[in-house]
């Protein structure tokens, strides 16, 4: 098990190395002249030539890789322009309450998802499972941050039952209390989509367990229904499900800079937004990269869950 | 949702007579996909016909209507922030984001198959670097590659549609090559490489058609998708700029007056959400349609107990195809003391139109300490018997339409499910035959076994598992403490079987009912188990129903035997009246199929022809076609199981001369 999970760790620097090398890339088509943009256009060719010489733009595409990557690894990830602070800490601040955000939505859709997934299979076609089946299609296709809206202008602004945004109450806010109350909304808007997907995998799954010969031989043992389903089929499908959960992390992540944007959520994904906005480039580049690395933790997260579940699984 | 016609699409196709239906008419067939393809054309047409609709100019401004609610004269949709006409824009924007949707759609599939079909196809370095180059976009999460694409480019309609559309690359690129993959060394591609063609002609001419449906599927499903991408960049701010609308960005404008006039936001909003829907229903009724495995029907989940619809069963006292002895007198003297027995068990597949009678009438019964073999070849029901006598057959299609399993002097079909259940492992036990797939792979040999034990007895979950070792330990497993911790797929064939055995024995059962125990082992092994099971059957006196296809397993173990022809039991007798003197020319024939040691010079005659299909059985004796025997007679109706002395019964008008010592 510690093999496997060293081993997993090792293989995953050459995916962070790749990731940095397409952040990167992708910068590097950024039209124009980085040095021009930022003294604006009354500057002057010396000053230019200048700030180009110490923006490193004058070296070669691969030392200045280079030279970005080796900062990275030093904890420096270059200035913001546009909030005068280390992008560094910026991200890291924002980070916090995006992953409170997709956690919480995480958690919603993993345990929707699969509940949802496993009735409708129980029940297939029957009326709930029909139901669910709709319902689940409304989910993936409905835009989140149209959902948003509409809970807010409904929870908050018609039924004040919840705060309209933000994430702590700007009087008398801050406790945990607070927190998830200002989270409830957010949490659940973005969790929609992820849950849909899972949902449907679980349901698909379930299905072609039920049908496989050793759940026929656990009724033949006289296990009664429910361990039959919940314990033989259900941990069979999940060992499947599993590796999606992963990837709806992404989804989650990624969707989570709309859900930011409806509800004025202070993660990463508005700072995103408002970056790329005010073309802060230093911002954008450390935001994806400490997300996207996160995302590949992650990753690694549940395959080595689905080793623990799965005895075949070869490390 | 509920209405019984929607049933419909679920049920299975005939398969014989009737072609299969057109892919329209299975489309039309499912309800909810047709209404989403009904919807999306409609939107399409509405966006096509647009520049010609009696429309206001969508950017013309009038602020002394600004913000009118939606039904206002001259308004339908009332009016935005700067007083344009909200329906015009709504159109406008629909054709904007369905243009750009169905773009980036085009353009992903486009890159996305190119990269998949080149690297299914030339595999090797090409297909590494590809494939990696793909799983590095793919590890960043999907929208963030997105806006880091926008970031560079600078927001705007075109730059959002190239970053959806990259970002998309890898899931036609992943799904393209698989299947590429799949066909890449199939004969026809490799003929064409032999008859000279040209790369980038079989790319083009036998490739490419094959994995069309799999890039079709891909694009139903990722469309939608796309279209709610770039609305989301858009609504960011990050996608179309002002003047240029779509529905994202009326939806960006409409959210900072979301308090003051909700149709905004509400209305655009609602328009993405019915168009990606639409897409969705379609995109799943296509999935359906392309991908046979869903269309077959076999998806559908198997009941914890068979259904039993003995409606149209005229009983037992039907002295019809399936008696055994002519007396009844006789054949309750013979049954008396019998565990088991089972009468006129009629066990049926109902697919579409057609009903498969896999079990036709079967009668026999199991004495206490016999071992009594079923025998037959694949498809003639013996093990659809095994499995109906305690409802594991899997439901749907399968259906106990008669008959009644006698356990005990009760009838299982008349059992309640807890019922049949306490049976289930406990007073009759099932060894299956291939125990790698019939074992659990996630749960310990041990755990199954306690499982096992703890479904019929309440003990601790120790005790329980002392017991699996001890069991493992009676079954010939070396080192059993250590074994019981081992999963199905750490253990060879013979020791699956072994487990699966011990797992039989876990509850002292009265019956064990072996489906084929030895068929997926070799010939050692084979021997090795049916040692055992001969022990075992001395030592605790439990009667044994052997399903089997192999007369010389049969000779091994079997105190007398029946053999199953189409659903129906053609002869049934003690072992050695069958296998010295057998009556029936179908049992004489497949007893000639047995190779023996030492005669070498024997020619193994393998039957003429085929069993007929259980579907369309014959009115008379469903060996006829292939027996050289055959008269009009034994055409023209059903004939019944007739004893010849001594318990020896044979269904057929001309048998075998027999000669009873």
């Amino acid at each position: 098990m510690h093999v496997y999970i060293l081993r997993r760790l090792v293989l995953m620097i050459p995916v962070l190395l790749g990731l940095t090398v397409i952040v990167f890339l992708i910068m590097s088509l950024i039209p124009g002249d980085p040095a021009l943009a930022i003294l604006g256009s009354y500057a002057t060719p010396e000053n230019i030539a200048k700030l180009r010489a110490d923006l490193g733009l004058d070296k070669s595409l691969f030392s200045q890789y280079w030279i970005w990557l080796s900062n990275m690894l030093h904890g420096d990830f270059g200035r913001s322009y546009s909030l005068n602070r280390p992008v560094l800490d910026e991200v890291l601040e924002r980070f916090g309450a995006t992953l409170i955000l997709a956690g919480a939505s995480l958690m919603l859709c993993t345990v929707f998802g699969l509940l949802t997934g496993v009735v409708s299979a129980v029940r297939q076609y029957g009326w709930a499972d029909k139901t669910l089946t709709f319902v689940v299609l409304i989910g993936i296709s409905i835009p989140s941050f149209w959902l948003g809206l509409m809970m807010m202008l409904l929870f908050a602004v018609k039924l004040r039952w919840l705060p309209v945004s933000g994430m702590y109450a700007i009087y008398g806010g801050g406790d945990l209390p607070d927190l998830l109350r200002h989270l409830i909304m957010p949490a659940v808007t973005l969790a929609v989509v992820a849950t849909g997907v899972i949902a449907r995998l679980t349901r698909s799954n379930m299905l072609e367990v039920l049908r496989q010969d050793y759940i026929r031989t656990a009724r033949a043992k006289g296990l009664d229904e429910r361990r039959v389903i919940y314990r033989h089929a259900f941990k069979a499908a999940l060992v499947n499900v599993i590796p999606v959960i992963g990837v709806q992390a992404g989804f989650v992540l990624g969707g989570a800079v709309y859900i930011e944007t409806v509800f004025q959520w202070p993660g990463i994904g508005r700072m995103l937004v408002t970056a790329i906005a005010t073309r802060d480039i230093l911002l954008v580049q450390g935001g994806v990269v400490i997300v996207a690395a996160s995302y590949v933790l992650f990753n690694l997260f549940a395959d080595v869950l689905q080793h623990l579940i799965d005895p075949r699984v070869k490390a | 949702m509920s209405n019984p016609a929607s049933s419909t699409n679920m049920t299975i196709k005939p398969r014989k007579r009737s072609a299969r239906p057109s892919a329209l008419k299975l489309l039309a067939r499912n309800h909810l996909a047709l209404m989403g393809a009904v919807i999306f054309a409609g939107v399409i047409i509405l966006a096509l016909i647009t520049p010609w609709l009696p429309l206001v100019n969508p950017d013309a401004t009038d602020p002394a209507n600004r913000l009118l609610p939606p039904l206002s004269d001259g308004h339908f949709l009332g009016t935005d922030h700067l007083g344009r006409d909200l329906l015009s824009r709504l159109l406008w924007g629909t054709r904007v984001s369905l243009a750009v949707g169905i773009s980036a759609s085009l353009f992903a599939a486009f890159f996305g198959s190119a990269i998949g079909i080149i690297s299914g196809y030339f595999g090797g370095r090409t297909d590494n670097i590809m494939m990696r180059g793909i799983d590095m976009v793919m590890a960043f999460p999907y929208i963030l590659l997105a806006l880091a694409i926008v970031a560079a480019l600078g927001p705007g309609l075109m730059n959002a549609l190239y970053a959806i559309a990259v970002v998309n690359i890898p899931f036609f690129a992943r799904n393209i090559r698989g299947v590429t993959v799949g066909i890449v060394h199939r004969e026809f591609v490799d003929s064409a490489r032999l008859s000279g063609k040209g790369h980038i002609r079989i790319l083009l001419s036998e490739i490419l058609p094959n994995v069309m449906p799999v890039i079709v599927i891909t694009m139903s499903t990722t469309v939608g998708w796309m279209i709610l991408e770039t609305a989301g960049l858009s609504f960011l701010g990050l996608g179309a700029q002002p003047p240029q609308a779509d529905l994202g960005s009326m939806l960006g404008e409409g959210r900072k007056l979301i308090t003051t006039a909700l149709h905004l936001s509400a209305i655009p909003g609602g328009m993405i959400f019915v168009l990606v829907m639409s897409i969705n229903l379609l995109g799943d009724g296509i999935r359906d349609i392309l991908d046979p495995r869903l269309k077959s029907g076999a998806l559908a989940r198997p009941a914890p107990v068979t259904r039993i619809d003995r409606s149209t069963w005229d009983g037992p006292a039907h002295a019809g195809s399936g008696h055994v002895n002519g007396q009844p007198g006789a054949k309750r003297d013979a049954e008396k003391g019998a565990i088991l027995s089972v009468e006129d068990l009629r066990t049926e597949f109902v697919l579409g139109d057609d009903v498969y009678k896999a079990v036709g009438g079967v009668s026999f019964h199991v004495g206490r300490n016999e071992c009594v073999g079923l025998v037959g070849e694949s498809g003639s029901g013996k093990s659809v018997t095994a499995l109906s006598l305690l409802g594991l057959v899997a439901s749907p299609p399968g259906t106990i339409a008669g008959g009644r399993v006698m356990l005990d002097g009760r009838d299982v079909f008349d059992m309640h499910e807890q019922e049949i259940r306490a049976i289930r492992g406990g007073r009759a036990a099932y060894v299956f035959q291939d125990p790698l797939s019939t074992l659990h792979p996630l749960f310990s040999v041990g755990d199954q076994l306690v499982e096992a034990i703890r479904a019929h007895n309440r003990v601790s979950y120790k005790e329980a598992w002392q017991k699996a070792v001890e069991l493992l330990r009676m079954v010939r497993i070396p080192n059993p403490e250590k074994r019981a911790d081992s999963y199905p797929h750490q253990l060879s064939g013979g020791m699956r079987q072994r487990v699966g055995i011990a797992m039989a024995l876990a509850n002292e059962p009265e019956l064990i009912i072996a489906d084929e125990p030895t068929t997926a082992l070799d010939v050692t092994v084979q021997a090795q188990i049916l040692k055992l099971m001969n022990n075992l059957r001395e030592q605790h006196g439990t009667s044994v129903l052997f399903i089997t296809h192999d007369f010389g397993v049969v000779s091994e173990i079997c105190d007398r035997v029946a053999v199953m022809y189409a659903g129906q039991i053609v002869e049934m007798g003690t072992t050695q009246q069958v296998l010295e003197n057998p009556a029936h020319p179908y049992t004489k024939r497949l007893i000639d199929c047995v190779p023996r040691l030492g005669e070498t010079a024997r020619e193994i005659a393998a039957i003429p022809g085929l069993p007929p299909a259980v579907n369309d059985l014959p009115v008379g004796c469903a060996f006829a076609d292939r027996c050289d025997r055959a008269a009009d007679a034994c055409r023209a109706g059903a004939i019944d199981l007739d004893p010849l002395g001594d318990g020896h019964a044979v269904r057929c008008i001309k048998p075998m001369e027999v000669r009873h010592a």
